[in-house]
């Protein structure tokens, strides 16, 4: 079967900077796929490139197997996009935005209406599609983009970082309506900074940094390339932090991390009696701790792990100048 | 979510929309915008009629025409003309503020023609502005404007306004989608249209400004247009004592404004339309 997005050595360079660096992804149908990474890492720029507003400087990106560059006419025919905003009209109601734009796909005033109706019933939005824009919380307003992008019925889903700046419950939300999608059969690309995000959601996670595909597989099989388990300890007392990072080092088959913000010292860990064997050496070194856990790695790790650098860090040192070069 | 399966719609093969239906539903859009937003409503009235009254009242006991004509009736043609820049300024705003919160990249990724929304753009701004410009023709009834003119040339006069708003509509939409956001875009709009309305002969006689200011002033497109409606509404180009014929400033008129169209219009659409 035709893989739903192929992009083989895509380069975009702006001015100086190289937001994609022969950037290869295949994305299969059948499930949603994330690209992960941290701000500037090129994200925004791909789902651009894949949705015909850019044009690459180098390399091919098929949609459907439609070539974007000689075609795109017909990718847009095939995609549905939601950007970093809620691109939806505050002074229109939430009907009105969502025939708008089944309209534009060239449904018939009828067939817009049937539309509009059918996506905001599924969105849980049908109370409120009478009700202006302007009086929707930030929620239901990015619902009702990812409904605006659903009208025309797409093959293909672009979701650049959809859940940026909602509440938790908002996010957990937005995340059902993405699953129901893909039960429907529509495929979705997702961009991300949240790790639980793509572990929540994608079948196929890529992780890029830098323009490049860095890490790419199911959720199950980065975390395998993060190697081991985790062997996690908070202690009672905020000065023991030090003790417990030496007496995890006698353990771990690699560095412990100290994570002051959660409070807490991890270390990576081969093989399965590490638990009992730290509950021993913390008890005869009389430190308590109020939690000690054995868990699998988390993409945080697996990010570490394959860049050697933490997502944080990257975040900071590459900053927002490629997203924000292009954004207006 | 809810929990009852909506029936599918049938399954269809996506053609876009065609050139009219994507241009409406764009122009439509702004123009519901406007008017569901009632700041927007009644600043361009209000501040239309603080402008009037301003020049009619504070200014005008100060101004002489220098021709037989009253301040009121040398006045509101040019105000008219003028309403132009300051009803429509918004527009620049509007399209930069589209621009940076993903409208426009949702329009763009939408399998219609592509200028089709800048084409909208313009036709709901220009309807808005001639609103303005109705309610600003009222106001001027009633501060004691009294043309002295027939219909033909009312008509022209009408065709005009209407042309040069559509054409400098292309000036402020350009203006929003080469601006960041919409703060510099008002900006820009603002550093460009004081001139062309103050230095120029729509508020005062040419006549009265300094000397290296008239060149300017006298064969910039907005004096032109407010002599052309100047003559057309009180009696013909002597009258308001002006040089040439009305027909040479309807002419000269039409000739800026088609340029300023052509020029603006691709600029915009190009802008709008391309795949960095």
């Amino acid at each position: 079967m035709t893989p739903i997005i192929e992009a083989s050595s895509v380069v975009k360079r702006f001015g100086e900077v190289r937001a994609l660096d022969g950037l290869e992804l295949v994305a299969r149908s059948g499930h949603i796929t994330a690209l992960l990474g941290p701000n500037g890492a090129g994200k925004t720029t791909f789902v651009r490139t894949v949705a015909t507003l850019l044009q690459p400087d180098a390399g091919e990106i098929r949609v459907a197997g439609i070539d974007a560059r000689a075609q795109p006419d017909r990718v847009r025919r095939a995609i549905g996009l939601a950007g970093q905003f809620a691109s939806v009209e505050p002074a229109m109601t939430g009907l009105e935005n969502l025939r708008m734009v089944g309209r534009l796909f060239g449904l018939s005033r009828r067939e817009a209406r049937v539309a509009a109706t059918d996506v905001l019933d599924r969105l849980g939005l049908a109370h409120a599609g009478d009700r202006l824009l302007r009086t929707y919380s930030g929620g239901m307003r990015r619902r009702l983009d990812l409904g605006a992008s659903l009208v025309g019925r797409p093959r293909l889903l672009l979701l650049d970082e959809p859940t940026t700046g909602l509440d938790p419950r908002g996010r957990i939300d937005l995340w059902d309506a993405i699953r129901d999608l893909v039960a429907d059969g529509t495929d979705v690309l997702l961009t991300t900074q949240y790790l639980e995000e793509a572990d929540q959601l994608a079948g196929h996670v890529v992780i890029i940094d830098h323009g490049r595909v860095i890490a790419a597989g199911t959720p199950d099989e980065l975390k395998d390339r993060a190697g081991t388990n985790v062997l996690e300890v908070r202690p009672r007392r905020q000065g023991d932090l030090p003790a417990i990072e030496v007496a995890l080092a006698t353990i771990g088959t690699d560095a412990p991390q100290t994570d002051i913000g959660t409070q807490r010292v991890s270390v990576p860990v081969a093989g399965g009696d590490q638990l009992r064997d730290i509950v021993r050496l913390l008890d005869d070194r009389g430190i308590e701790a109020d939690d000690i856990g054995l868990r699998r790695p988390t993409l945080d790790e697996v990010f570490l792990a394959v860049t050697g650098k933490p997502l944080d860090a990257s975040d900071a040192d590459s900053g927002h100048r490629t997203e924000t070069t292009h954004a207006a | 979510m809810t929990t009852t399966t909506a029936p599918q719609a049938p399954v269809r093969r996506v053609v876009g929309a065609g050139y009219t239906t994507a241009a409406l539903q764009s122009a439509k859009r702004t123009v519901l915008q406007f008017f569901r937003t009632p700041q927007l409503l009644m600043l361009g009235t209000v501040q239309g009629a603080l402008f009037l009254f301003m020049f009619r009242y504070i200014f005008g006991g100060a101004i002489r025409p220098g021709s037989a004509v009253d301040y009121v009736d040398f006045l509101v043609p040019g105000f008219l003309v003028t309403g132009i820049l300051w009803l429509g300024m918004s527009a620049a705003s509007g399209v930069a503020d589209d621009a940076a919160t993903g409208v426009h990249d949702r329009l763009r990724s939408l399998p219609i023609p592509r200028s089709a929304p800048m084409i909208g753009r313009s036709l709901a701004d220009t309807a808005l502005t001639l609103w303005g410009l109705l309610i600003a023709t009222m106001l001027a009834f009633i501060v004691g404007f009294r043309p002295d003119t027939d219909i033909a040339a009312v008509a022209l006069a009408v065709g005009l306004l209407v042309f040069a708003t559509y054409s400098f509509m292309w000036v402020f939409i350009t203006i929003g989608v080469i601006s960041a956001n919409a703060q510099s875009a008002q900006g820009t709009a603002t550093l460009l249209i004081v001139p062309l309305a103050f230095v120029s002969a729509s508020y005062v006689p040419a006549d009265t400004l300094p000397g290296w200011m008239q060149p300017v002033a006298n064969n910039q497109p907005f004096t032109i247009a407010a002599n052309a409606v100047r003559s057309l509404l009180l009696g013909g180009a002597e009258d308001v004592g002006l040089e040439h014929s009305t027909g040479h400033w309807v002419a000269l008129s039409l000739i800026w404004f088609t340029a300023i169209l052509a020029v603006f219009a691709s600029i915009a659409v190009a802008r709008f339309a391309r795949r960095r």
